[in-house]
C-alpha cells in the first residue's frame, strides 16, 4: 500500500470527476426506477394477474448477467449511441425489481381495516390509493429504493465497460494494467457512495414509518 | 306516530348472496324502521356482517334487492351512498397516519365542507362520542387506548351527521368495564340523535340492552324478529338456547345454595 494517500491526493481531480459521473449514473437510474417501479407496483395490486408477468420479468432481468446486458444493448440504435444512456437503461432495468417488489408488499401490506373502512366512508379508489395506501406504504417504497440504490452503485461500476464513466473507468483500468491502487482508487468512493446513500435513505426511511 | 307506522329505511327484498357458490345469505328479508335500533344477532359466519355490507353496497346482492331510503342499492352511486351512513367497525379501522381531528374529520373534507364548519362539527362529534377536553385532536390513534379509539371510530362515523349508522360489534373487541361504559353513552347517544341503527353482535346482552328489535340469523336465513322482551320468551329453539346462556352465566348460583 506504498503511497497509496499520495496516490489518491496526486488523481483527486479525476477521482472528484469521475464519482460525480457515478452519481450521474446511479441518480438519473434511480429517478427513472422509481418513475417505472412504483406505478407497476400500484398495477400489480390493482390487478393481480399482472403479478406474473411484471414480477416475473423484472425477476428475469435481474438474472441476465450486468456485463452481458450491456452488451446486448450496445447494438440497439438510440442507446448504443451513448454510453451513459446505455448504462442507465440497464442499470434501471436491474433496480425496478426491488422497487415493485416492495411496492407492492407496501400496500399489501396495509391493514384491511383500515383499507375496509376507508371504502365505506365513501372514498374513492383514488382517494384510497393516494391519502391512505401509498402513504402507509413510504417507508417500505423507501426501503425497495434503499436497496436499489446500493445494488446500483456498485453495477454501475461496470457501466465503463461501455464507456459510460463513471468509478468504473479506475477498476477497469487497474485491471488492465494489473494496479491496486488503480482498483481501489476506483472502489472505495464506490463503497463510499453505497454506504452513504444507504445511511441516508435509511434516516429517511424511519422518519415515514407510521404505527401500523 | 308508533315505530311500527314508520317507513323503512332499509329493506331487504329476497336478497341471496353466495361466494364462491357457498351462499351466506338465502332469500333474505327484513324491513328496518326510521329511527330503531335493529340488532342482528348470530353466531359467526351466520351472514350478519355480510348483511351489514349489503347495505352501504361494500357487497352487492346476487339475486334480490336492498333498498336504502327509497332506492336499491345498485342504483346508488356508491361513493354517494356510503358518505351518508355511518359505518363503525371492531377493528376501527382508524387511519394511523392521521392525528384524530383527521380522522374525524374524513367524510366532512371529502365532501368539502368549509373548514370553519368542519371545525364546529368536529367539537361537536367529538364531545357526543365522549371526548372532551379539547387533548385528543392532535393525538394518533395509537396513541390511544381500545375505548378511545372506538369513541374516535364512533365520532368519525357521526361526523358529517349520517340518517343511518351500521355498526360491526364496535365494542366487541373492549374490556368488560369499558364495554358497559360505551354500551351506556351509545344508548344516550341513540335517544339524543335516533338515527336508524343497524348493530351486529353475538352477545345477546348487548342486543338486549340497545336494541328496539332483534333479527336472529342462523346460516344465512332470519330465523325471527323479535322486541327484547318477546325474545325472552320466544318459542324457537335458537332463542331459547341464546336465552339460556345468560343464566348459565350467573356465578356459582348453585354452588354458593349447597355452601
Amino acid at each position: 500500500m506504498d503511497g497509496f494517500f499520495e496516490f489518491m491526493q496526486r488523481n483527486g481531480s479525476q477521482i472528484a470527476q469521475l464519482t460525480l459521473e457515478h452519481l450521474w449514473l446511479v441518480i438519473a437510474t434511480m429517478l427513472l426506477a422509481t418513475a417505472i417501479g412504483v406505478p407497476l407496483g400500484i398495477l400489480v395490486t390493482r390487478k393481480p394477474w399482472l403479478s406474473k408477468p411484471i414480477l416475473g420479468g423484472a425477476n428475469a432481468a435481474e438474472t441476465i448477467p450486468s456485463l452481458a446486458l450491456f452488451g446486448f444493448l450496445l447494438p440497439v440504435p438510440w442507446l448504443g449511441a451513448r454510453g451513459d444512456r446505455l448504462a442507465i437503461v440497464a442499470l434501471t432495468l436491474y433496480a425496478l425489481l426491488p422497487i415493485i417488489r416492495n411496492t407492492v408488499a407496501g400496500i399489501n401490506g396495509v391493514d384491511p381495516a383500515v383499507r375496509e373502512s376507508a371504502r365505506a366512508m365513501g372514498m374513492t379508489d383514488r382517494q384510497i390509493l393516494f391519502q391512505v395506501e401509498l402513504p402507509l406504504s413510504y417507508s417500505y417504497l423507501l426501503a425497495g429504493i434503499r436497496v436499489a440504490t446500493v445494488l446500483t452503485v456498485g453495477i454501475a461500476t461496470i457501466a465503463a465497460a461501455v464507456g459510460a464513466g463513471g468509478l468504473g473507468e479506475f477498476i477497469f483500468r487497474g485491471l488492465a494494467m494489473m494496479n491496486n491502487k488503480l482498483i481501489l482508487a476506483g472502489a472505495i468512493p464506490a463503497a463510499i457512495l453505497a454506504l452513504g446513500a444507504d445511511v441516508l435513505l435509511g434516516m429517511l426511511e424511519r422518519r415515514l414509518r407510521y404505527a401500523r | 306516530m308508533s315505530a311500527a307506522d314508520r317507513p323503512p329505511v332499509i329493506e331487504f327484498r329476497g336478497v341471496s348472496f353466495a361466494v364462491n357458490g357457498k351462499a351466506i345469505l338465502d332469500n333474505f328479508n327484513l324491513q328496518v324502521r326510521e329511527g330503531e335500533t335493529l340488532v342482528l344477532l348470530g353466531r359467526s359466519g351466520s351472514g350478519k356482517t355480510t348483511a351489514l355490507r349489503l347495505i352501504n353496497r361494500l357487497q352487492e346482492p346476487n339475486a334480490g334487492e336492498v333498498i336504502v331510503s327509497g332506492r336499491p342499492t345498485t342504483a346508488w352511486d356508491a361513493i354517494e351512498l356510503r358518505r351518508g351512513i355511518g359505518y363503525v367497525i371492531q377493528e376501527t379501522g382508524l387511519f394511523p397516519h392521521f392525528t384524530v381531528e383527521r380522522n374525524v374529520a374524513l367524510v366532512p373534507r371529502l365532501e368539502n365542507w368549509p373548514a370553519e364548519r368542519i371545525r364546529t362539527r368536529v367539537d361537536e362529534v367529538m364531545r357526543i362520542a365522549g371526548l372532551r377536553d379539547g387533548q385528543f385532536e392532535s393525538r394518533y390513534p395509537h396513541e390511544l387506548s381500545g375505548g378511545q379509539r372506538q369513541r374516535v371510530g364512533v365520532a368519525r362515523a357521526l361526523a358529517a351527521d349520517p340518517a343511518i349508522l351500521l355498526m360491526d360489534e364496535p365494542f366487541g373487541e373492549l374490556d368488560p368495564l369499558t364495554r358497559a361504559e360505551l354500551q351506556g353513552e351509545f344508548q344516550e347517544l341513540q335517544r339524543a340523535l335516533s338515527k336508524t341503527i343497524v348493530f351486529v353482535t353475538h352477545d345477546l346482552r348487548e342486543a338486549l340492552l340497545l336494541s328496539t328489535r332483534i333479527g336472529l340469523l342462523e346460516e344465512g336465513e332470519l330465523v325471527g324478529l323479535y322486541t327484547p322482551e318477546e325474545f325472552l320468551r320466544a318459542p324457537e329453539p335458537l332463542a331459547a338456547a341464546y336465552v339460556a346462556t345468560l343464566e348459565a352465566r350467573e356465578p356459582n348460583r348453585q354452588a354458593r345454595r349447597e355452601g
